[in-house]
């Protein structure tokens, strides 16, 4: 709270806009990021590294692809569910998507609620969150069964480029971390909306800061992060 | 249209207040918001989804691809993750420094050619 008054007085008057307001905000002995909060900030720059991570997956995914001789498996037919007889392809990771998808729609509206001090509402909107994750995590566990068990390994599958299995275990495994590590936060912090940690500025088990209901739009950050990745996993791994 | 709606509700007098009060990032936007970007980013998967469903191949395939993608991931970090809400010396400290890694893609691409022409060259025979 004490940088808020010392800021206090700058703030008084209107900042400037566009490439102006870029060059007022980063000059000289101030905080750049004048509305957002060091947690919030601190979860951007931690998304920002974590994107750089996910880059170069994908990015070495992309050189063993074009450089390999050997024919790719197609992701059509090696995702393919038989469902009522017939094969219909991608199903389960299109499934997964919209599982995602929505976990994160009921993110975005937790982080709403938690502003308007909706306890109950955004702890049961969290915990949804969650439900959706673990069910993802669930169906992801399910897949890598399904491709073990058809003899998928890192170095190797019936299909082709014996690249396809470290690329494919390296970037869903460390993605489906992240779901895990998030539904985990998710429980925590929803259990902190419902104990109303939030609404007294309880003390922290982590930082000991006093807790707001910011908190839960930071927690919304990382998920909505989990997410994005899904969309370009799904566009690169799985349907490219 | 998520567009029209953004402009609507997106800088109401909160967002004004915003700036006058530097620790309070509260946003209020309303419920309705997230239902439409949620309804959005169904229609778009669906269309990614139908693009593999119908087999099309070729430079179509990857500029649909490509297109539903970067509307989705638009739509997710403009909306859900607030970022049109942001200062932009918070947006583009974020999202500028992904776009380099387009550079690194270059050279990869670069690269790999290379390793594949190699590889052609001189272990075609074996």
């Amino acid at each position: 709270m004490a940088e808020t008054t010392l800021t206090n007085t700058h703030m008084a008057q209107a900042r400037p806009q566009g490439w102006r307001g870029i060059a007022a905000d980063w000059s000289s002995d101030q905080r750049a990021f004048k509305n957002v909060s060091w947690g919030k900030a601190m979860m951007w720059i931690f998304l920002l590294s974590d994107t750089f991570i996910f880059g170069c997956f994908l990015l070495s995914y992309m050189t063993a692809r074009m450089s390999t001789t050997v024919p790719w498996p197609n992701p059509s037919e090696v995702f393919a569910l038989q469902i009522g007889g017939s094969d219909i392809p991608l199903i389960l990771i299109a499934i997964m998507t919209f599982v995602l998808i929505s976990s994160s729609g009921t993110m975005a509206m937790a982080v709403n609620f938690g502003y308007r001090h909706a306890r109950r509402k955004t702890a049961i909107l969290m915990l949804l969150t969650a439900v959706l994750g673990a069910t993802f995590v669930g169906m992801q566990a399910f897949e890598w069964t399904k491709l073990i068990r058809e003899g998928v390994r890192p170095w190797g599958n019936p299909w082709g480029a014996e690249q396809f299995g470290s690329s494919f275990f390296m970037i869903t495994g460390f993605h489906g971390t992240h779901v895990t590590i998030g539904v985990i936060f998710l429980i925590i912090i929803a259990r902190k909306v419902l104990r109303g940690d939030y609404d007294v500025g309880r003390r922290g088990f982590f930082t000991s800061r006093r807790g707001s209901y910011e908190n839960v739009e930071i927690m919304g950050l990382y998920w909505h992060f989990v997410d994005l990745v899904w969309v370009f996993i799904f566009a690169f791994f799985y349907l490219w | 249209m998520a567009e029209a709606v953004l402009q609507d509700h997106g800088h109401s007098p909160d967002a004004r207040a915003a700036l006058a009060v530097p620790a309070d990032t509260h946003q209020a936007q309303p419920i309705k918001l997230y239902l439409v970007v949620w309804g959005w980013l169904f229609v778009l998967s669906t269309g990614s989804y139908l693009v593999d469903y119908f087999g099309l191949q070729g430079y179509l395939r990857w500029s649909l691809i490509i297109a539903f993608m970067m509307l989705k991931a638009g739509l997710i970090v403009a909306v859900f993750m607030h970022m049109a809400w942001e200062r932009l010396a918070l947006a583009y400290a974020i999202i500028v420094p992904p776009v380099l890694v387009l550079v690194f893609v270059a050279i990869m691409v670069l690269e790999s050619d290379h390793t594949l022409w190699t590889r052609l060259t001189f272990f075609a025979g074996s």
